[in-house]
Protein backbone atom coordinates (compact mmCIF):
# COMPACT_ATOMS: atom_id res chain seq x y z
CA UNK A 1 0.00 0.00 0.00
CA UNK A 2 1.32 3.62 -0.88
CA UNK A 3 2.35 5.92 2.01
CA UNK A 4 -0.49 7.66 4.19
CA UNK A 5 1.68 10.10 5.70
CA UNK A 6 4.17 11.50 3.24
CA UNK A 7 6.93 13.12 5.16
CA UNK A 8 10.18 15.36 3.66
CA UNK A 9 13.37 14.11 5.64
CA UNK A 10 15.08 17.05 4.99
CA UNK A 11 12.91 19.55 6.81
CA UNK A 12 12.63 16.98 9.74
CA UNK A 13 14.39 18.54 13.11
CA UNK A 14 13.53 16.07 14.83
CA UNK A 15 11.23 17.51 17.54
CA UNK A 16 9.20 14.44 18.26
CA UNK A 17 5.41 16.53 18.46
CA UNK A 18 3.95 13.90 15.78
CA UNK A 19 5.55 10.95 17.88
CA UNK A 20 4.35 11.79 21.00
CA UNK A 21 0.97 12.78 19.61
CA UNK A 22 0.53 10.07 17.51
CA UNK A 23 -2.90 8.02 18.71
CA UNK A 24 -1.47 4.98 17.50
CA UNK A 25 1.92 4.78 17.51
CA UNK A 26 3.25 4.25 14.03
CA UNK A 27 5.84 7.38 13.69
CA UNK A 28 9.27 6.78 14.99
CA UNK A 29 12.84 8.38 15.42
CA UNK A 30 14.92 6.69 12.54
CA UNK A 31 18.44 5.74 12.56
CA UNK A 32 19.20 8.07 9.48
CA UNK A 33 20.93 11.18 9.82
CA UNK A 34 19.54 14.31 7.49
CA UNK A 35 21.72 17.46 6.06
CA UNK A 36 21.25 19.20 8.72
CA UNK A 37 22.65 16.85 11.42
CA UNK A 38 19.26 15.40 12.92
CA UNK A 39 17.88 11.81 12.66
CA UNK A 40 14.31 12.68 11.01
CA UNK A 41 10.75 10.71 11.76
CA UNK A 42 9.44 7.63 10.07
CA UNK A 43 5.96 5.69 9.70
CA UNK A 44 7.31 2.69 10.93
CA UNK A 45 3.73 1.22 10.33
CA UNK A 46 1.96 2.52 7.85
CA UNK A 47 -1.23 -0.73 8.39
CA UNK A 48 -1.52 0.78 11.89
CA UNK A 49 -2.00 4.40 10.44
CA UNK A 50 -5.46 5.92 11.04
CA UNK A 51 -4.59 9.10 8.59
CA UNK A 52 -5.92 11.17 11.33
CA UNK A 53 -3.54 13.92 10.85
CA UNK A 54 -2.44 14.56 14.02
CA UNK A 55 1.37 14.41 12.99
CA UNK A 56 0.57 16.75 10.14
CA UNK A 57 -1.69 19.34 12.72
CA UNK A 58 1.35 19.62 15.07
CA UNK A 59 4.87 19.51 13.34
CA UNK A 60 6.20 22.86 13.17
CA UNK A 61 8.53 22.49 10.17
CA UNK A 62 6.42 21.31 7.21
CA UNK A 63 7.82 18.20 7.39
CA UNK A 64 4.90 16.42 7.25
CA UNK A 65 3.91 17.23 3.61
CA UNK A 66 0.92 15.19 3.30
CA UNK A 67 -1.60 12.96 4.97
CA UNK A 68 -3.56 10.25 2.55
CA UNK A 69 -6.38 7.23 3.27
CA UNK A 70 -7.11 4.69 1.39
CA UNK A 71 -10.37 4.83 -0.97
CA UNK A 72 -12.43 1.64 -1.14
CA UNK A 73 -12.12 0.58 -5.27
CA UNK A 74 -15.67 -0.94 -6.08
CA UNK A 75 -15.33 -4.16 -8.24
CA UNK B 1 -5.33 7.76 -2.18
CA UNK B 2 -7.44 10.49 -1.02
CA UNK B 3 -5.66 13.51 0.55
CA UNK B 4 -6.88 14.52 3.47
CA UNK B 5 -4.15 16.86 4.63
CA UNK B 6 -1.31 18.98 2.48
CA UNK B 7 1.17 21.81 2.90
CA UNK B 8 -0.26 24.69 1.42
CA UNK B 9 1.15 26.64 -1.81
CA UNK B 10 2.40 29.58 0.37
CA UNK B 11 4.89 28.00 2.32
CA UNK B 12 7.92 28.00 0.58
CA UNK B 13 10.50 25.18 -0.01
CA UNK B 14 12.86 27.46 2.31
CA UNK B 15 13.42 25.73 6.01
CA UNK B 16 12.73 27.54 8.44
CA UNK B 17 15.59 28.75 11.14
CA UNK B 18 12.99 28.03 14.18
CA UNK B 19 14.16 25.61 17.29
CA UNK B 20 13.31 22.22 17.02
CA UNK B 21 9.69 21.71 18.02
CA UNK B 22 8.96 25.86 18.08
CA UNK B 23 5.11 26.65 16.82
CA UNK B 24 6.10 29.55 14.76
CA UNK B 25 6.03 27.01 12.25
CA UNK B 26 2.47 26.05 12.93
CA UNK B 27 1.06 29.71 12.81
CA UNK B 28 2.55 29.87 9.71
CA UNK B 29 1.18 26.81 8.16
CA UNK B 30 -2.38 28.06 9.78
CA UNK B 31 -2.10 31.53 7.96
CA UNK B 32 -0.95 30.00 4.47
CA UNK B 33 -3.73 27.64 4.48
CA UNK B 34 -6.16 30.35 5.08
CA UNK B 35 -4.84 32.70 2.50
CA UNK B 36 -4.87 29.95 -0.15
CA UNK B 37 -8.59 28.67 0.72
CA UNK B 38 -9.93 32.01 1.00
CA UNK B 39 -7.44 33.30 -2.21
CA UNK B 40 -6.08 35.80 -0.50
CA UNK B 41 -2.39 34.90 -1.07
CA UNK B 42 -1.86 37.18 -4.28
CA UNK B 43 -3.29 40.16 -2.00
CA UNK B 44 -1.89 39.75 0.92
CA UNK B 45 1.07 42.14 2.38
CA UNK B 46 2.21 40.40 5.44
CA UNK B 47 4.47 42.52 8.22
CA UNK B 48 6.91 40.88 9.90
CA UNK B 49 8.36 41.69 13.20
CA UNK B 50 11.64 41.70 14.93
CA UNK B 51 12.07 38.89 17.10
CA UNK B 52 12.70 34.82 16.07
CA UNK B 53 10.11 35.55 13.01
CA UNK B 54 12.19 37.82 11.30
CA UNK B 55 12.63 35.91 8.74
CA UNK B 56 8.65 35.00 7.79
CA UNK B 57 8.92 36.32 4.66
CA UNK B 58 11.30 33.59 3.57
CA UNK B 59 8.84 31.03 4.77
CA UNK B 60 5.58 32.31 3.36
CA UNK B 61 5.74 33.25 0.07
CA UNK B 62 3.70 36.88 0.04
CA UNK B 63 4.23 40.34 -0.60
CA UNK B 64 5.98 41.56 2.96
CA UNK B 65 7.53 43.82 4.64
CA UNK B 66 9.83 43.81 7.43
CA UNK B 67 8.60 46.40 10.54
CA UNK B 68 11.37 48.40 12.91
CA UNK B 69 10.37 46.40 16.72
CA UNK B 70 7.30 47.07 17.87
CA UNK B 71 5.98 49.03 14.65
CA UNK B 72 4.18 46.50 13.04
CA UNK B 73 0.57 47.95 13.07
CA UNK B 74 2.09 51.30 12.57
CA UNK B 75 3.11 50.11 9.43
CA UNK B 76 0.23 47.96 8.41
CA UNK B 77 -2.21 50.65 9.12
CA UNK B 78 -0.27 53.00 6.25
CA UNK B 79 -0.07 50.08 3.89
CA UNK B 80 -4.18 49.50 4.40
CA UNK B 81 -5.00 53.03 4.09
CA UNK B 82 -2.45 53.08 0.82
CA UNK B 83 -3.81 49.95 -0.77
CA UNK B 84 -6.83 49.42 0.37
CA UNK B 85 -7.39 46.71 -1.96
CA UNK B 86 -4.74 44.77 -0.12
CA UNK B 87 -4.99 42.10 2.70
CA UNK B 88 -2.56 43.22 5.44
CA UNK B 89 -1.65 41.01 7.91
CA UNK B 90 0.50 41.46 11.43
CA UNK B 91 2.58 38.77 12.75
CA UNK B 92 4.13 39.66 15.79
CA UNK B 93 5.72 38.12 19.69
CA UNK B 94 4.95 39.37 22.83
CA UNK B 95 8.07 40.87 23.45
CA UNK B 96 7.22 42.87 19.98
CA UNK B 97 3.38 43.81 20.18
CA UNK B 98 2.92 43.80 23.70
CA UNK B 99 6.48 45.26 25.26
CA UNK B 100 7.63 47.98 22.84
CA UNK B 101 4.52 47.97 20.57
CA UNK B 102 2.09 48.15 22.78
CA UNK B 103 1.08 51.74 21.82
CA UNK B 104 0.96 51.43 17.92
CA UNK B 105 -1.18 48.22 18.80
CA UNK B 106 -3.86 49.95 21.50
CA UNK B 107 -3.60 52.65 19.07
CA UNK B 108 -4.41 50.69 15.77
CA UNK B 109 -7.19 48.93 17.62
CA UNK B 110 -8.82 51.98 19.07
CA UNK B 111 -8.86 53.89 15.06
CA UNK B 112 -10.33 50.15 14.26
CA UNK B 113 -7.68 49.70 11.22
CA UNK B 114 -8.94 47.20 8.69
CA UNK B 115 -5.98 45.14 9.49
CA UNK B 116 -5.36 41.39 10.96
CA UNK B 117 -3.03 40.49 14.15
CA UNK B 118 -1.54 37.77 14.47
CA UNK B 119 0.24 38.00 18.21
CA UNK B 120 2.03 34.74 19.02
CA UNK B 121 2.81 34.84 22.96
CA UNK B 122 5.71 32.30 24.15
CA UNK B 123 5.89 34.21 27.35
CA UNK B 124 9.40 35.52 26.92
CA UNK B 125 11.88 37.40 24.40
CA UNK B 126 12.70 34.41 22.11
CA UNK B 127 15.47 35.72 20.21
CA UNK B 128 17.37 37.52 22.25
CA UNK B 129 18.11 34.33 24.57
CA UNK B 130 14.50 34.38 26.82
CA UNK B 131 14.53 37.85 28.94
CA UNK B 132 11.23 38.65 30.78
CA UNK B 133 8.72 39.40 28.64
CA UNK B 134 5.22 41.17 29.50
CA UNK B 135 3.24 38.03 29.31
CA UNK B 136 5.81 36.19 31.64
CA UNK B 137 3.84 34.28 34.08
CA UNK B 138 4.39 34.90 37.89
CA UNK B 139 7.11 32.98 39.18
CA UNK B 140 8.41 32.10 35.64
CA UNK B 141 12.47 31.98 35.80
CA UNK B 142 13.85 33.93 32.68
CA UNK B 143 17.33 36.08 32.21
CA UNK B 144 16.23 39.06 33.75
CA UNK B 145 13.95 37.05 36.31
CA UNK B 146 16.60 34.75 37.87
CA UNK B 147 14.44 34.03 40.98
CA UNK B 148 11.09 34.31 39.49
CA UNK B 149 8.94 37.17 38.27
CA UNK B 150 7.78 38.84 41.33
CA UNK B 151 4.74 40.82 41.39
CA UNK B 152 5.75 43.47 43.37
CA UNK B 153 8.83 44.26 40.90
CA UNK B 154 8.17 43.27 38.00
CA UNK B 155 4.10 43.92 37.39
CA UNK B 156 1.40 41.38 36.54
CA UNK B 157 1.11 39.27 32.76
CA UNK B 158 -0.27 41.55 30.51
CA UNK B 159 -3.49 39.94 28.78
CA UNK B 160 -3.75 41.84 25.45
CA UNK B 161 -7.23 40.63 24.17
CA UNK B 162 -8.70 40.82 27.52
CA UNK B 163 -7.92 44.69 27.30
CA UNK B 164 -8.93 45.58 23.44
CA UNK B 165 -12.12 43.95 23.51
CA UNK B 166 -13.25 46.83 26.08
CA UNK B 167 -12.66 49.06 23.12
CA UNK B 168 -15.41 49.72 20.06
CA UNK B 169 -12.39 49.72 17.21
CA UNK B 170 -11.67 45.87 16.99
CA UNK B 171 -14.54 43.75 15.67
CA UNK B 172 -12.83 40.75 16.52
CA UNK B 173 -10.97 39.31 19.52
CA UNK B 174 -9.69 36.07 20.02
CA UNK B 175 -6.80 33.55 21.63
CA UNK B 176 -6.09 30.22 20.74
CA UNK B 177 -3.44 28.09 21.47
CA UNK B 178 -0.75 25.51 19.73
CA UNK B 179 -0.36 22.94 22.28
CA UNK B 180 -2.46 20.23 20.64
CA UNK B 181 -3.76 18.78 17.27
CA UNK B 182 -7.47 20.15 18.74
CA UNK B 183 -6.88 23.66 19.97
CA UNK B 184 -4.33 24.16 16.00
CA UNK B 185 -8.07 23.06 14.07
CA UNK B 186 -9.52 25.68 17.09
CA UNK B 187 -6.94 28.26 16.30
CA UNK B 188 -7.48 28.23 12.37
CA UNK B 189 -10.97 28.56 13.13
CA UNK B 190 -10.37 31.56 14.79
CA UNK B 191 -8.25 33.42 12.37
CA UNK B 192 -10.89 32.64 9.49
CA UNK B 193 -12.85 34.63 11.28
CA UNK B 194 -10.08 37.26 12.06
CA UNK B 195 -9.46 36.97 8.23
CA UNK B 196 -13.68 37.82 7.91
CA UNK B 197 -13.39 40.94 9.83
CA UNK B 198 -11.04 42.17 7.29
CA UNK B 199 -11.88 40.62 3.82
CA UNK B 200 -15.53 42.18 4.64
CA UNK B 201 -14.38 45.58 5.65
CA UNK B 202 -15.26 45.78 8.86
CA UNK B 203 -12.54 46.38 11.01
CA UNK B 204 -9.47 44.81 13.76
CA UNK B 205 -8.89 41.82 14.30
CA UNK B 206 -6.55 40.15 16.75
CA UNK B 207 -6.04 36.50 17.49
CA UNK B 208 -3.59 36.01 20.14
CA UNK B 209 -1.87 32.33 19.92
CA UNK B 210 -0.49 30.84 23.11
CA UNK B 211 3.26 29.61 21.45
CA UNK B 212 5.96 27.58 23.47
CA UNK B 213 10.03 28.05 23.99
CA UNK B 214 11.47 24.82 24.26
CA UNK B 215 15.13 26.44 23.85
CA UNK B 216 14.66 29.47 26.39
CA UNK B 217 12.20 27.47 28.51
CA UNK B 218 14.78 24.54 28.72
CA UNK B 219 12.45 21.85 28.19
CA UNK B 220 11.73 19.35 25.29
CA UNK B 221 9.11 20.24 22.58
CA UNK B 222 6.85 17.73 23.99
CA UNK B 223 7.81 19.25 27.71
CA UNK B 224 6.75 22.62 27.13
CA UNK B 225 3.35 22.05 25.01
CA UNK B 226 2.59 20.28 28.35
CA UNK B 227 3.52 23.60 30.34
CA UNK B 228 0.81 25.74 27.90
CA UNK B 229 -1.25 23.02 28.89
CA UNK B 230 -0.83 23.08 32.84
CA UNK B 231 0.73 26.62 33.72
CA UNK B 232 -0.31 28.92 30.95
CA UNK B 233 -3.55 28.19 29.78
CA UNK B 234 -4.82 28.57 32.95
CA UNK B 235 -3.79 32.34 33.27
CA UNK B 236 -4.37 32.73 29.79
CA UNK B 237 -7.44 31.01 29.02
CA UNK B 238 -8.37 30.03 25.54
CA UNK B 239 -11.72 31.86 24.05
CA UNK B 240 -13.34 34.64 21.70
CA UNK B 241 -13.48 37.56 23.97
CA UNK B 242 -15.22 39.74 20.86
CA UNK B 243 -17.21 38.78 18.55
CA UNK B 244 -19.24 41.58 16.40
CA UNK B 245 -21.65 40.48 13.88
CA UNK B 246 -20.68 39.53 10.09
CA UNK B 247 -17.15 37.71 11.10
CA UNK B 248 -18.33 34.65 11.84
C1 LIG C 1 14.37 48.87 18.86
C2 LIG C 1 14.88 47.54 19.26
N1 LIG C 1 14.96 47.19 20.56
C3 LIG C 1 15.40 45.98 20.93
C4 LIG C 1 15.76 45.05 19.99
C5 LIG C 1 16.26 43.69 20.43
N2 LIG C 1 15.32 42.61 20.24
C6 LIG C 1 15.38 41.79 19.18
S1 LIG C 1 14.23 40.58 19.22
C7 LIG C 1 13.61 41.14 20.68
C8 LIG C 1 12.46 40.45 21.40
C9 LIG C 1 11.54 39.65 20.57
O1 LIG C 1 10.68 38.91 21.38
P1 LIG C 1 9.23 38.49 20.90
O2 LIG C 1 8.55 39.63 20.24
O3 LIG C 1 8.53 37.89 22.09
O4 LIG C 1 9.44 37.40 19.77
P2 LIG C 1 10.09 35.94 19.81
O5 LIG C 1 11.53 36.12 19.49
O6 LIG C 1 9.85 35.38 21.19
O7 LIG C 1 9.36 35.18 18.75
C10 LIG C 1 14.32 42.26 21.11
C11 LIG C 1 14.06 42.96 22.39
C12 LIG C 1 15.65 45.42 18.62
N3 LIG C 1 15.97 44.55 17.63
N4 LIG C 1 15.21 46.65 18.28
Amino acid sequence: MDKKVIINEERCKSCELCVDVCPKDVLRISERLNPKGYHPVELFDNEGCISCGFCFLICPDAAIVEVRRPVKVKK
Amino acid sequence: MKTLYKMPEAITERPTTYCPGCPHGVAHRIIAELLGEMELTKKAVIVWPVGCSVFGYYFIGTDAVEAAHGRACAMATGIKRAHPESFVITYQGDGDLASIGIAETIHAAARGERITVIYVNNGNYGMTGGQMAPTTLLGQVTTTSPYGRDARANGFPMKVPEMLATMDGPVYIARAALDSPKHIIQAKKFIRKAFNAQARDLGFALVELISSCPTNWKMTPVEALERIKNEVLPIFPIGEMKVNEGVA
